[in-house]
């Protein structure tokens, strides 16, 4: 452990991403002692500029306040990239263990239905999802899920597939160990490094499609978001620039911090890539 | 010395900072004179290829780098020369081979492409001569219809033809020297014999020096006209072939000299009547099947296993030695269960366990247990070593606390510290790997045990150490051992019977003795011929 | 068996393995359909405004929609066959058609993205890779680690208040100025001019990412052995780059850009939405507000079967780029 951090924090930049992703789970943390109450709720000043009447980011067409918008967008965005994120590498584990591991027809079955899912286009069909689903906090992580799991089990197929003809594992089937114990407490500890890298960059997607569909329109219409806003602000891009610029601006520090966090989690982890610096 | 081609004194190769050692070649004085072949020997990490590398201005900058001495070469310091000047002098003046002729070779490139640029670097001539030159060169190399090889890519080629193609290319420019680096180290034994053939006719037309990189001695015994052995990057002994094979002085020498296991069999040992393990019939073949719904790849078809039929009795180690592609692995996997064969049956005993399930099948696992080749893949890296070792007995149903004290029992009778216990396996070097393998596999107390080439992947000191681990261990444990090997000289001083296998069959078998001073199939007159060093091994055993 | 035959029989192969996915796609579609809340009765019975609870039935009757779930499918498979997506009542079109008639801007909109992003990414990811630990490789790095990180609907809406707003550079909207009535070369410029922004939105992400893959795959391929046996010939390292390596090092990205097609056509559904450009992905936020489900799910077909042929085109690529390709 002491060693992956002391080969993390070697990588300046993942030791800077890992900063700014503290800085905004921060915010998202302590958004309700700044910004208590209602993110909704309009003022009287409404297309305020930047600084003026008490608002630090300015405020949009019905005078709500930016700035709470963005602290309070950043805990939606957070919890969603990351509970989608579970669920899709939970599933994906499962799927692509499974097909590793047994090949045959079950790796056919397996990795047919993965590739349909991946000839989709995935935000269309989130798109669609949500649209069927009506728009809601848990309908938009159910799609995130759905368009992200084939990518984690496709990686998991691999790993599994590589890794069950190592002698190693072999060895566990001549003292007479089972599938699932070989699975689970052989295969997969091999296979983490890989997993968790993928599952950190995949949060910063998860937060990426979350914002595009709040931006069309698609986000829970109870729950305040970063796409929300800027979705909401469109229409006043020619009066008032600064209702889109910050979320987008919180939105593109965010998924950059995630990036560099998990880049230097691949570098920290995966010893080939190591080896080749 | 003027008519010497190639000089070096006094080098030194830094390492990055941080390495095991500061310099991975210190103080290295070598000569080369035209048509002589120097041999330098070492063990990995003895800093041999580096040396290579250094005199053909191809180490991996910036970090490794010649810090002191001279490469003379025909007069010219090549530590100064300038890059282009190098360039000039790679390909046309020193080429080099390498170990692995797949990866040497661009994918995506011809053979004829890839020979081309020799040409093309070094030499002015239209493309049409160039392509008639490069079609010259592989028929001189032996390689059948150079007209298709020549427009054919690397993967469409066996190893042992690539390597040619690779040998035809170093010498498209008849350079002063070819360095060859572990050439034939990838290849069969009958496929090397033909390239060590092949280098030495080269030789002799174009009068080249050959530098030649290798760990084995009976390579060195047939080429060699000099011999440098090199030890953690010093050389520790120089001398002519003879002296240095037939009367080493230093003690390293004298060391890896012993441990390269003699051609000459051992004494034959009394033959225990009582057959504990038999093959009937074994088949296996992979592909064929069609995959779901028709599409996907449709496999190729091999039989990889025809017809096996032997037997191992009590005490006795059977060899099955064939060469890559063979059905020897195959084999093994299918005899201990790991794969199901197709049709045939095996005899544990009396049981036939050919089409047990899991759990019937987990009873008769602890019979019989395996050693594998690779000790780094062989071990979980996340798992400790004493876990390693005592799940075995635990899986069977026996108690945490006497597992526990048999692996560190186990871990003492394979040469290991008791601390060992409580470490994860990549604090370990290959051959104490290895101990912890055995230590698994005899964890379970089995009677018989599989080892499939459970040396060949180690030095040849370790390599040594561990062959006479697995002596011992069978003695006081009175085990049956199915030995797996490519080595003939392994082989001959481990099994008391040898199985000959090609193609998936076994062509012959018999005693060790019988099989090596009269082999009855052609083919195993082939494999016997082509082990290089024999005449060194006849020498010392005279 | 020679090359051009072996190449043609794996395409065509590859393309009969991609019916059974448009298939597996076109029963998903059918399956949304029933999982949606109310069915093309209750959305008439809507538009209608009211409709008695007899009438209904008897409409449900005529569209066959009280018929059991696979006699349903069995019909619904028979119409995509025959292209009959639906009917849009929306629009008061048939899907297809409507479709067709939006295909072509989102087409010029791709296929101009591709070479922008494919192209010069490559080009970038090499010079990096060229010029690597100096300064333009860290400009060209730092560059592609943020666009990477961008929303596209925040890059088309900062690109509109840059360009459009503050200098009148580039229309913020549409695809052509139709008041204008240009015909020939005029449109034909007139559109390119309304193309840049959307076009350079959709790219950004797309350059980062196949900048980065480009400069990582070009170092790959420098570690390989080939490479030291190609400067062991005395070989220029121009020609190491150019030659030996630059053609291994474009595999995985010719790989990538047909993987990240599928991803390229739900980005179009945001930029065409924010610079009301009238393809696809327009219809497809139109038919989002209208509740148009028919629309929206003939739409996500379409898209579907593009990645599929797509993909094709890219396998042929690949081809022709890799001789191992094994067909057998």
């Amino acid at each position: 452990m002491a060693d992956f951090w002391k080969r993390f924090s070697r990588n300046h930049q993942a030791v800077l991403g890992l900063l700014i992703l503290c800085c905004v789970i921060f915010l998202a943390a302590i958004a309700n002692i700044i910004y208590p109450g209602d993110p909704f709720l309009y003022s009287k000043f409404p297309l305020s500029p930047p600084g003026e009447n008490g608002f630090l980011l300015g405020s949009d067409s019905i005078g709500r306040d930016v700035a709470s918008g963005i602290a309070h967008g950043a805990k939606t965005s957070l919890l969603i990239g990351l509970i989608a994120t579970l669920a899709a590498v939970f599933i994906g584990v499962i799927f692509g263990a499974f097909a590793g591991y047994y090949g045959g027809i079950v790796d056919d079955i397996l990795m047919r239905v993965t590739e349909v899912f991946q000839t989709i286009p995935s935000f269309i069909f989130a798109i669609l999802l949500v649209a069927i689903m009506k728009p809601s906090i848990e309908s938009v992580v159910i799609a995130i899920t759905v368009v992200s799991w084939p990518a984690v089990a496709r990686l998991v197929r691999g790993e599994f597939l590589a890794l069950k003809n190592r002698e190693f594992v072999q060895a566990c089937h001549t003292l007479g160990m089972g599938d699932v114990r070989i699975m689970l407490a052989e295969i997969l500890p091999n296979c983490l490094s890989p997993i968790i890298v993928i599952g950190s960059l995949m949060v910063a997607t998860a937060i990426l499609i979350e914002s595009g569909l709040a931006f069309l329109g698609l986000g829970d219409p109870n729950v305040m978001s970063w796409g929300f806003i800027i979705s909401d602000g469109r229409s006043m891009l020619r009066v008032a620039w600064w209702i889109c610029t910050f979320p987008g601006i919180a939105i593109l520090i965010t998924v950059l911090a995630i990036n560099l966090v998990g880049e230097g989690l691949n570098d920290a982890l995966n010893p080939r890539l190591r080896e080749r610096k | 010395m003027t008519d010497k081609l190639l000089t070096i004194s006094n080098l030194d190769i830094a390492l990055p900072e941080g390495s095991e050692r500061r310099l991975a070649v210190e103080n290295l004085s070598i000569d080369l004179s035209p048509g002589e072949t120097l041999c330098i020997v070492g063990e990995s990490g003895s800093g041999k290829s580096l040396t290579a590398r250094a005199l053909m201005g191809l180490l991996p900058a910036p970090h490794v780098r010649a810090t002191k001495g001279k490469v003379l070469f025909c007069g010219e310091d090549l530590t100064q020369a300038s890059e282009p000047r190098m360039r000039q002098i790679r390909g046309s003046e020193i080429s080099m081979i390498f170990q692995e002729p797949m990866t040497a070779l661009n994918p995506v490139m011809t053979i004829g492409g890839q020979i081309d640029e020799v040409f093309r670097f070094h030499a002015d001539m239209p493309p049409r001569e160039r392509r008639k030159r490069a079609i010259q060169l592989l028929e001189d190399v032996h390689l059948p219809d150079p007209k298709q090889i020549v427009a054919a890519y690397p993967h469409e080629l066996s190893g042992g033809q690539r390597q040619r193609a690779m040998i035809a290319m170093a010498l498209a420019l008849e350079p002063k020297i070819l360095i060859a680096d572990e050439p034939t180290t990838a290849l069969d034994v009958t496929t090397q014999a033909q390239i060590l053939k092949l280098i030495n006719e080269m030789q002799d037309v174009h009068k080249s020096g050959v530098l030649f990189i290798t760990h084995d001695f009976g390579v060195v015994a047939d080429i060699a006209d000099r011999v440098v052995v090199m030890q953690y990057g010093k050389v520790v002994e120089t001398g002519t072939v003879d002296k240095v094979l037939n009367a080493p002085e230093h003690s390293y020498t004298q060391a890896l000299i012993a441990s390269v296991p003699s051609l000459i069999p051992r004494a034959p040992r009394p033959r225990s009547e009582h057959i504990v393990l038999s093959g009937k019939d074994v088949q296996k073949s992979f592909g064929g099947g069609k995959s779901l719904f028709g599409f996907g790849k449709p496999n190729r078809h091999v039989r990889a296993v025809k017809d096996v039929t032997l037997d191992l009795r009590r005490g006795e180690t059977l060899g099955v030695v064939g060469e890559s592609g063979s059905g020897k692995s195959t084999l093994a996997r299918c005899i201990i269960r790991l794969m199901d064969s197709d049709s045939g049956s095996i005899l544990l005993d009396d049981v036939d366990i050919t089409s047990l399930g899991r759990s019937e099948m987990r009873p008769f696992r602890k019979r019989i247990q395996m050693v594998f080749q690779d000790p780094f893949a062989s071990l979980n890296p996340r798992i400790k070593v004493g876990q390693i070792i005592s799940q075995g007995p635990m899986i069977q149903g026996e108690a945490r606390e006497s597992a526990e004290a048999r692996a560190r029992e186990l871990l003492e009778i394979v040469g290991l510290d008791e601390r060992a216990f409580n470490r994860y396996p990549h604090e370990f070097s290959g051959g104490q790997r290895q101990r912890i393998g055995i230590a698994r596999a005899l964890a379970l107390d089995p009677e018989i045990l599989v080892a499939d080439e459970p040396v060949s992947a180690l030095d040849v000191s370790i390599q040594a150490q561990i062959l006479e681990l697995l002596d011992e261990i069978r003695e006081k444990m009175n085990l049956s051992m199915m030995f797996i090997t490519h080595d003939l000289r392994v082989a001959a001083q481990v099994c008391d019977r040898l199985a000959v296998m090609r193609y998936g069959e076994i062509v012959e078998t018999g005693a060790t003795g019988d099989i090596f001073n009269n082999p009855q199939h052609s083919y195993t007159q082939e494999l016997l011929a082509a082990v290089p060093g024999q005449n060194w091994d006849r020498k010392l055993a005279t | 068996m020679n090359r051009s035959s072996k190449i043609f029989r794996y395409v065509s192969r590859r393309l009969i393995q991609g019916i059974p996915i448009i298939l597996a796609i076109v029963v998903l579609n059918f399956f949304l359909l029933n999982l949606a809340e109310g069915d093309a009765v209750d959305v008439l019975a809507g538009e209608a405004g009211s409709a008695t609870p007899e009438y209904m039935e008897e409409m449900r009757k005529k569209f066959g929609l009280d018929k059991p779930l696979p006699v349903q499918l069995a019909v619904y498979l028979k119409n995509v066959i025959q292209l009959d997506l639906g009917y849009s009542f929306r629009h008061d079109m048939q899907v297809t058609e409507l479709i067709i008639d939006r295909f072509w801007p989102t087409l010029i909109l791709m296929v101009s993205t591709i070479l922008l992003a494919v192209g010069f990414g490559i080009l970038l990811g090499l010079f990096a890779a060229i010029n690597l630990n100096t300064w333009k490789d860290s400009v060209v790095s730092v560059f592609a680690l943020i666009t990477y990180a961008t929303p596209l609907f925040w890059v088309g809406l900062m690109m509109i208040i840059l360009f459009s707003i503050k200098n009148d550079w580039f229309p913020t909207s549409g695809m052509e100025n139709s008041a204008m009535f240009y015909e020939g070369f005029e449109r034909v410029k007139d559109i390119a001019h309304h193309l840049v922004l959307p076009t350079i939105t959709l790219s950004l992400f797309y350059l980062a990412l196949y900048t980065r893959m480009m400069r990582a795959s070009m170092l790959e391929q420098y570690g390989q052995d080939y490479v030291i046996t190609a400067r062991a010939k005395g070989v220029t390292e121009r020609r190491i780059t150019f030659v030996h390596v630059l053609r291994n090092a474009l595999l995985p990205v010719v790989t990538m850009a047909g993987v990240q097609v599928g991803a390229l056509i739900g980005g179009s559904v945001i930029v065409e939405s924010v610079f009301a450009w009238p393809g696809l992905g327009m219809l497809a936020f139109e038919s989002l507000f209208a509740r148009d489900l028919n629309l929206l799910l003939g739409i996500f077909l379409l898209s579907s079967a593009l990645v599929v042929a797509v993909n094709l085109v890219v396998d042929v690529i690949y081809c022709f780029l890799d001789p191992r390709i094994e067909v057998n």
